[in-house]
Order: C-alpha cells, then structure tokens, then sequence
C-alpha cells in the first residue's frame, strides 16, 4: 500500500490538521515509512495467537450507576473560547 | 404456551409511472438506556436541566480524562438482547468513530462496531390480528450519545449543550425486513413496548429518548425474495438513510416521499445515489446532508482507553431468569386465560400499566366482560379527560364492583353505565351507591308485571295495534323501563309485554 500526496492531504483534513502544499510529499513518505514498518510486522504468523489487548491481566472495571459527577458548569466552560448563557457559542453550523 | 399463528403482510407497493414499486427498510433505532448516570461517566442524564450542568470533565474531553463504564447500563443492553430473543455476546469491545462536529468534543464517539454486546435477534411486528411482520435485528450494540446544538439562540453563533454527550444509547438494528411506512412505524412502536416492558428505556420520543434512522430502497415485485434466497444485496435497489427521526407520524411520511423520490429518479432512467438525508416535515420534502457526505470515513478503530467487555454466563442467566413476562407471552394468556380476542388481547397489553389494571379488574369479575369495560368505557373515558391509565380516578377495584353487580344482576346494563360515571366522577364505593341510590335493577316479576298492565291499562289504541303488528311490543318495554327509571330487568320485561299483550 503507498500513500500519495493527495492521500496524505485527505488524511490530514480528516484530522483537522493543517498541512501546507509543499509538505505534503515529505508528509505522505512518513506515512509510507510507517505502513512500511507495518508491513514487515504483517509477515509474522500469528494465527491462533489471541489478540493482546492489555499488557497487565486486568479486567474492564466497571461502576455502579450513581451521580458521582457534574453540576460544574463554570469550570467545564472555563476553558471554552466563547460560552454564552450557559452554553458554549461556537461559529454557526447549520444542517 | 400456545403460539399465535400468522400470516406475513403484503408490502406496500406504490404505483409509479411505469411500474409498481416495492419497498424494502431497514431501521437503525436509537434507544435512551433509563440509567441515572452516563455510559463513560458520573454525570447525571436528567432531562431538561441547565446547559452544561450535566457535564463531567470526562464528557467534556478534558486531556487525561479516562472513561469508566456504568454496569447498570452493560445490564440494560443485554436485557433488551434477551428481550428481542437475541444472542448475547460474552465478549465485546468498544471502538472509535471518528469524526469532527461541535456537539462532540472528545473528536470521535464511543460505539461497538466490530463486537456488538449483541448478535441476532427478532422482533415480531403486530399488524392486525393474525397478521405480523418477523423483523430480523443484526445486532445491538451500545455508544454514547453526541450533546445538543441550538441554532436560533443568536444568528451568528450556534450554542452547543453537553448535557447529553456520553448518554449510554442502544443502536439496534433491524435487517432489511420492513416493507412500508405502516410496518416501520410499528416496528417502533414494538421495540418501545418491548423496552417500557423491561423498563430498560423510556421510550420517550418527544425528549429524544428514542430516534429512528430509516434505510429506503425501491425494487421490483420479486427482487425482495431472490436477496432473501441468496442474501445478496444487489437485487435490491440503491437505498439512502434518513436521519434522526423522532415521530411516528414522520417516519412514515418521510419513507412515503423517499420512496417516491426514487421511484421518480429510476424511471426518468436516472441513478439513486447512496448518501444521507434529511425530512422536512414542514416542505415534505427529504434533501441531501452534504456535510455527512465527507464524514463518513469514520477510520474506526479499537478504543485504547477501554478494554474489551467481558461479562459471565451466570450474570445472563441471571438476568434471563428475572425478565418481566414480555409482550407477545403475556397477548397470548390473556387470549388463553381470559378467553379474549386477539385485537381486545393487543389492546390491553399495549402498555404494562394497562394489562396490570385489566388484570387487577379481573381478578375478582369475569374477564371478558372486565376486557369491555376497561377497553370501551374506561379507555374512552380516560381519552376523553385526555387522562393516562396511571391517573384513572377509578380503581380497579372500584371497576370490578361495578362489572360484579352486573354479572350477580343486581344493576342493568344501562343502570351500570350511570354508575360508572358517578364512581368515575365522585368516586365512591359502587355497592353502597347503588342502595343509596336504589339503583338495584327490578328483577321482582310482580313489580314488573304491575308496570306493564299500568302501560297496557293506560294504553288500549297502542295494544290494538301490537296485536296487528308484533313488532309494537318494543313500545311497551320501552315505557315500562321509562316508568322504572331504567332499573327493570330487560330480559324479564320483554317476557311479560310479550306475555299480557298475549303475542
């Protein structure tokens, strides 16, 4: 699999990252090198090995349904650029 | 237990200009967990409270924040997988779906897409009596819901509300077994039902605590059976998905003019294009979402801050063995053990606080005739105070006195609908009422016949004429029932006119 330059320049709008035209070359060859590396791991055999999902032998903890959390209005807005009664007001998005 | 034997609807075919079209839908219904706190977090999911006070730091996708999963609601999905008869699936993980919108802020949703909490199942889609429609589900899978964006709070801004964000939803989705509007919108009304049952969702649909997205394609008569038989999907038309619906009413007018719209593009030679749309209930219309079209390279992957969900048999098993008598098993006793019909049957056990009430009535009362009065005159009454069974003024147990003393014969049939309005008006207890009241019917035959030689006494031109014409016998009883204020024995009445005027 190789990544081209417009590929590259998809990926990294997907992203919300901006990427000037002249570096998408050398943006598309890291993604390549990556793959590449990916690739290589690809040739090891690992039918039947179940997939590792933890590094330590622990289980999904799970909670109990109690409100432990919220009503903190102020501090979840604070760091917001723009907040209006209560809200967050962001640039118009409109359906 | 006996099963309720049926037959499958006919789609719905809709007549273009060159051929009749068939319909094929597959539904991706939205359902609200009734958890008190989030899927990931400790924040509460109350309705309608200030913007951005149910919000924690993880809902907010604060940098290190890590989600920890609500057992309540892992218990939620599974007992709605029992539900709908479906597999439950020890194992199951949570992956990423990527996207960008203002009432997300983590960047991506948490859902299940490559190992659903749940597999197949099935839902059975009641019609009309003997009639349904089997529904197969794929699968059921939990995610978190995205937050609120208003847009007519200032003409420049739009304002975004997280309360919702991390809500625990069930996404279960139907295969393409749906065949028309009508079938869709009761294939909702089923799932709610089902769910109010198991009190796993609220089934609340004007807050939103129940959406719909609805997949439509058109085909030819005979291309549904042939993608049945191979389960190859080409030999069904090119389907959109209309988004987010949350009425009845819509989902059948948006799938109506959807199908419409393809049909016209197809016969004008055209392509249907697949993509996402919107109804507008206002134009009647459904249009593109062109903002979805780029999104949806959703690049999934599996959820690094969670790991995979494994619960035990024995917990199922628990869970199973503590299911509440669902829908269809609880239509089929009371068909069996009340001896109603199918339709009266449906009606009661639409909702659990109706087949409760209906039961509790007939407990201590006949259940056919209990079925009558809680379906015709309990039920209209209600509708008419715009009322909920919940807050009926009549007790069960005031019902079944009522429908007792029809049974023993102490009240007529009309009698017992004038105490029905006072019981449901003042309330009361009926028994003491009715001797209050002298309500009691006059099954005394000496009083009756005294009735009705006073009528034919005071009445000779109208004894001429019944003996020339039988029929005329129904003016006496009549009058004899006027003359005892409704409380005589019709059946005895009838007996006596009919005996004295010698017919």
């Amino acid at each position: 699999m190789s990544i081209d330059a417009n590929t590259a320049a998809k990926v990294a709008k997907l992203a919300r990252i901006e990427v000037e035209n002249q570096d998408l070359t050398a943006l598309a060859k890291e993604f390549n090198d990556i793959l590449g590396f990916i690739e290589q791991l690809n040739e090891v055999d690992v039918s039947g090995v179940e997939p590792m999902t933890s590094v330590t032998p622990q289980k999904l903890i799970r909670r109990s349904d109690n409100i432990t959390d919220g009503d903190r209005q102020a501090s979840v807005l604070k760091n917001a650029p723009l907040s209006r009664e209560g809200f967050y007001a962001v640039p118009k998005v409109v359906e | 237990m006996l099963d309720l034997s049926f037959e499958s609807p006919k789609p719905k075919t809709i007549p273009g200009a060159k051929y009749d079209w068939e319909l094929v839908i597959g539904m991706e219904v939205h359902a609200q967990v009734a958890s008190t706190s989030k899927l990931f977090s400790g924040a509460s999911t109350e309705f309608g409270n200030e913007p951005n006070s149910n919000v924690s730091f993880v809902d907010a996708a604060m940098p290190g924040m890590l989600p920890v999963i609500n057992e309540f609601c892992v218990e939620q999905a599974v007992k709605t997988g029992l539900g709908l008869k479906a597999k439950i699936n020890l194992w199951s993980a949570f992956d990423r779906k990527n996207y960008f919108y203002p009432d997300l802020p983590q960047g991506y949703q948490i859902s299940q897409l490559y190992h659903p909490i749940v597999g197949e199942g099935e839902v059975i889609v009641d019609m009309e009596p003997g009639i349904a429609r089997k529904v197969r589900i794929e699968r059921i899978h939990m995610e978190q819901d995205a937050g609120k964006s208003i847009h007519d709070m200032d003409p420049n801004m739009s304002f975004v509300d997280l309360n919702r964000t991390g809500v625990c939803l069930m996404e279960i989705v139907s295969r393409p077994d749906i065949r028309g509007p009508e079938e869709a919108a009761a294939y909702v009304v089923k799932l709610r039902q089902i769910m109010r049952y198991l009190g796993t969702c609220d089934g609340n649909m004007q807050n939103g605590n129940l959406r719909a997205d609805v997949n439509v394609s058109v085909c030819l008569p005979g291309q549904y059976e042939k993608y049945l038989k191979t389960n190859d999907f080409s030999h069904l038309g090119i389907r959109c998905e209309i988004k987010n619906m949350n009425s009845m009413r819509f989902i059948q007018q948006a799938i109506e003019v959807e199908a419409r719209r393809q049909i016209g593009i197809l016969e004008s030679g055209g392509v249907v294009e697949q993509e996402t749309r919107l109804y507008d209930p206002d134009k009647g219309e459904t249009r593109s979402m062109r903002s979805k079209e780029e999104a949806h390279d959703y690049r999934y992957f599996p959820d690094p801050d969670l790991l995979p969900l494994e619960i035990e048999q024995t917990w199922v098993d628990d869970i199973a063995s503590n299911l509440p008598e669902l829908p269809d098993e609880k239509k089929i006793r009371f068909i069996n053990s009340y001896k109603l019909t199918e339709y009266d049957a449906g009606v009661l056990t639409a909702d659990i606080e109706s087949a409760d009430f209906f039961e509790e009535v007939a407990k201590s009362c006949e259940g056919k005739l209990a079925a009558n009065w809680v379906i015709n005159e309990l039920f209209g009454r209600l509708k008419k105070d715009d009322l909920s069974i919940n807050a009926s003024p009549m007790s069960p147990g005031q019902l079944a006195s009522i429908i007792s003393l029809i049974q023993s014969e102490e009240i007529s049939g009309k009698i017992a609908k004038d105490l029905f309005e006072i019981v449901y008006v003042e309330g009361g207890d009926p028994n003491e009422i009715v001797d209050s009241r002298g309500m009691k019917q006059v099954t005394d035959t000496s009083a009756i016949e005294k009735a009705v030689e006073t009528v034919i006494n005071d009445n000779p031109d109208q004894v001429e004429k019944a003996k020339m014409n039988p029929k005329l016998a129904g003016w006496f009883v009549g009058q004899v029932m006027k003359a005892t204020g409704g409380k005589a024995n019709p059946k005895s009445v009838n007996e006596i006119v009919s005996k004295k005027l010698s017919l």
